[in-house]
């Protein structure tokens, strides 16, 4: 390093004297820059050499691999939105509802399911396998299909809906569902996060079925069947684990109602929930 | 990457050691006491991480380091983070033999630097890349002086290291005296994985954002300007589905910023003596930061922009973008200690040092300024919403904008992963950034910047090509004209040509952008020369237009240099061709 000292030092004594005689005035002056003549910049600049060795062509792929970039790159999440306890008139009652996807920035697979479990029987679950592709700013498009199982017999759908960002930041998906013996199906779900502070966070969420036609041994109605609409209140620890605890007011309609009601139970019904919101 | 090595997010320790880091620095790990970079100056002798003459050997290798707290492996230049400071001189053929040590493929890009497209260094454009165990000997003649810096192209090197600074002596000697100079490189350091940030934010983008909208800031705004000016306000955004606190992508929550290595509790510490003028030479090295420099006490007198000597203007304060480089001549006239302050765009940290006369001193550190919210300006959509009360939003400043910019109505069409287009973009040189506006402060814009001499080419453009800056926040998409990387075609150039590059930044974040192999000459908006920049920072709603020599035959990079936008698409190649080869392919 002290070479590099003597060096600079032995520098900036030979170069004034190299420089400033042969041109007579100070070290580079500022050359007027007026149109049409050649600038000082002009005369210094000194255009590269052409590359002794040039670059073939190569497809996309060979590229992104020798960049070590690729922004056709998958990425996938894992999010277990609700994984909670309810204090239900019945016992306790466990609920899950999640999604996970995988894929690029337009077209991901994608794999919801909710649903729940009393006294360690699966009641009312589904699962929507879906491709997701993205045709507008906020929106994508989902087709594929949804299976439901636990109580009663299983049931296969076809899906189709949007899911996206509405105005204000809401979530929301809507999706129609498509069954065997003419069954046909709409689920809305919409959710919001509001801030109170960087960590503590209310997500208001809103869920609604309805069913073109009545399923006695799954205990649905037709028409509006159920509502849920719940208040949790989470705490991100991190932003990937987040215990909340919360309200959730559900009520059943028309012929669900019904069937609920024949069997003893309330069809609406309010919760205290505690659970867990984490992702991955 | 060394992906193998790195842990996994780990926040989990004392907030506040994170933040400031150790106070030993990133050298611990080698046992030596970092003193950064300094010509003439006492503390030269343990400036060991100076390299100069005409031939060198950089050995690239992964590096044990520790400033958190918690141990970690940064990408390092012989043993160094960041890597050694190169001296050149004007003039000299300087060879540079890169020998890899990592067990992935690794690259060296010298910034700023005028090369022959085969010794740029960018992997698939200029050369194959640096395998694991390979060596790869730069060759070129030095044909410029100033400030500049090299770091790796490859992946998500430059974010674990490797970056390090350039000095190259002008061959007659600097226009404006100094009597001792320090480089000053800053950086953002994260313990992270930088493979998990980028996942991160294609899954959640919003994830380092801790200065997010709250109840209480609605509460508050309502009681300071009224219920519909509020609700107007939070509807507008609401539509956008975009968030006025979006400042930048990766904050203080992940990041230790750094001054020459040294974290804040590290103090990096440069000396003078009382009167000396002092050159200062500021680099941005870091992978997705924008600092805010000022040193409380101190005039800074900016001498040189991106290597190119400019008018020396005198400021309190500038913005440097990633990539970007200023020299500043300051003279400390009482033998105390001075802070050098950097604090991110977005206030959630800063990286701080001290000049001092003597070693151990310091100087009180300020507090980090408000953060601001971006307006509609920042949109691109002019400054005459209907209906709003724009005097009620904070950061505004008519008096900074640069009014009577001809609206460049944005293309429709770009596709779904373009979240917003800028309908009236401005101009705006004189204005020094969100943030920055009205601070009380006298703060550097790039109308502040004339380069010396004049253009490098004098005749007028032939043609102008027109980019739009454009993204999605939400699902992390970053592209020009709508068009990743990978969907898009090389942007051709006519070997001699001139031309204007025009670009429209549609996003609301500023994107810092670099031509390789070829200088980028801003114009006012009278189509003045202005200043000869390799990096060229776009903020949200300019528009903004420089010329290009296409001088330099070859493939060449055009990117952002916001590093995970780069990743997520923005960046294009750019051929400058023959005109008979141009002919034959069109």
């Amino acid at each position: 390093m002290m070479r590099c000292r003597r060096l600079a030092l032995l520098y900036a004594v030979l170069g004034p004297l190299a420089g400033s005689p042969a041109l007579g005035v100070d070290p580079q002056p500022p050359a007027p820059t007026t149109s049409g003549q050649g600038t000082s910049s002009e005369a210094a600049h000194v255009p590269p050499d052409p590359p002794q060795h040039t670059m073939g062509d190569m497809d996309y792929r060979q590229m992104a691999d020798m960049m070590q970039m690729d922004d056709r790159g998958r990425t996938g999440m894992v999010l277990f939105d609700q994984l909670e306890w309810r204090n239900s008139a019945a016992g306790s009652d466990f609920t899950w509802d999640g999604e996970a996807w995988y894929g690029g920035d337009t077209d991901k697979v994608w794999l919801r399911s909710e649903g729940d479990r009393v006294g360690g029987t699966t009641q009312n679950a589904r699962a929507d396998l879906l491709w997701d592709h993205t045709f507008a700013r906020w929106w994508s498009l989902q087709a594929g299909g949804r299976e439901d199982f636990g109580a009663g017999p299983p049931r296969t759908w076809a899906a189709i809906g949007v899911q996206g960002l509405a105005a204000n930041w809401f979530k929301t998906e809507a999706t129609f569902y498509a069954g065997e013996q003419g069954r046909t199906a709409l689920r809305f779900k919409s959710e919001y996060d509001l801030f109170f502070t960087q960590r503590l966070i209310l997500q208001p969420e809103a869920e609604a079925n309805l069913y073109g036609k009545s399923d006695p041994e799954r205990q649905l109605g037709s028409g509006l069947s159920d509502l849920e609409i719940g208040l949790r209140l989470r705490y991100e620890i991190r932003r990937e684990f987040a215990p909340y605890a919360g309200v959730v007011w559900s009520r059943q309609f028309g012929g669900t109602a019904d069937r609920v009601r024949a069997s003893g139970g309330n069809p609406s019904d309010a919760q205290f929930v505690a659970g867990l919101r984490a992702w991955f | 990457m060394d992906r193998s090595h790195r842990p996994s997010l780990a926040l989990g320790h004392s907030r506040r050691r994170f933040v400031q880091g150790l106070a030993g620095g990133a050298l611990a790990a080698v046992g030596a006491r970092h003193l950064g970079w300094a010509a003439d100056s006492p503390s030269v002798s343990q400036a060991g991480a100076t390299l100069c003459g005409t031939e060198f050997n950089l050995e690239i290798d992964a590096l044990a380091v520790n400033l958190t707290g918690h141990p970690a492996v940064a990408t390092a230049v012989n043993g160094r983070m960041p890597a050694p400071l190169l001296r050149w001189r004007e003039g000299d053929d300087v060879t540079l033999r890169v020998f890899n040590r990592l067990s992935v493929p690794t690259s060296i890009h010298w910034h700023g630097m005028i090369v022959p497209a085969d010794m740029d260094g960018v992997p698939g454009l200029s050369f194959d890349g640096i395998g694991p165990g390979e060596t790869y000997v730069y060759r070129f003649k030095v044909n410029q002086s100033g400030t500049y810096w090299y770091h790796s192209h490859s992946r998500f090197q430059e974010q674990t290291g490797l970056y390090g600074p350039i000095v190259i002596e002008p061959r007659r000697g600097e226009r404006h005296h100094a009597d001792r100079e320090h480089v000053v490189l800053l950086s953002d350091w994260t313990d992270l994985d930088p493979e998990h940030i980028y996942r991160t934010l294609k899954r959640q983008s919003n994830y380092f954002n801790f200065d997010r909208r709250t109840v209480g800031g609605f509460v508050d705004d309502v009681r300071k300007q009224g219920w519909k000016p509020t609700m107007a306000d939070r509807r507008m955004w609401g539509q956008m589905r975009m968030d006025p606190t979006d400042l930048a992508d990766v904050s203080g929550h992940a990041y230790t910023y750094l001054l020459n290595g040294s974290t804040p509790a590290g103090n990096w510490t440069g000396l003078f003596r009382r009167g000396e003028k002092v050159r200062l030479r500021f680099i941005n090295g870091s992978s997705m930061t924008f600092f805010d420099v000022r040193i409380p006490g101190l005039k800074l007198t900016v001498v040189a922009a991106d290597g190119q000597d400019i008018e020396p203007v005198t400021v309190d304060e500038f913005r440097i973008g990633l990539a970007e480089v200023y020299d500043v001549i300051v003279e400390p006239k009482d033998d105390r200690a001075y802070t050098l302050f950097a604090q991110s765009i977005d206030r959630s940290g800063y990286a701080r040092g001290t000049l001092a006369p003597q070693l151990g001193m310091q100087a009180e550190v300020p507090p980090l300024d408000a953060r601001a919210l971006l307006t509609t300006m920042d949109m691109g959509m002019g400054h005459d919403m209907g209906g709003m009360d724009m005097s009620a939003m904070a950061g505004m400043n008519h008096g900074a904008v640069g009014h009577g910019a001809t609206p460049h109505h944005a293309p429709v069409g770009y596709g779904p992963n373009v979240d917003s287009l800028a309908m009236q973009p401005q101009s705006r040189l004189d204005d020094p950034g969100i943030g920055l506006r009205d601070n009380g402060r006298r703060v550097l814009a790039y109308a502040d910047l004339h380069t010396l001499g004049g253009p490098i080419d004098h005749r007028e453009a032939g043609r102008d090509v027109e980019l739009h800056l454009t993204g999605h926040m939400e699902r992390y998409v970053w592209s020009f004209n709508g068009q990743k990387f990978s969907e898009s075609e090389p942007l051709r150039f006519n070997y001699g040509e001139r031309l204007r590059l025009v670009l429209v930044n549609d996003s609301m974040m500023n994107h810092p952008i670099h031509l390789h192999g070829m200088w980028g000459e801003v114009e006012s908006e009278q189509g003045e020369f202005l200043v000869r920049k390799h990096t060229i920072t776009v903020q949200p709603g300019q528009r903004l237009t420089y010329g290009v020599t296409a001088d330099a035959l070859g493939r060449w990079a055009y990117h952002c240099h916001l590093l995970y936008h780069m990743e997520a698409g923005m960046f294009r190649e750019v051929r400058v061709e023959r005109a008979s080869r141009e002919a034959a392919n069109s």
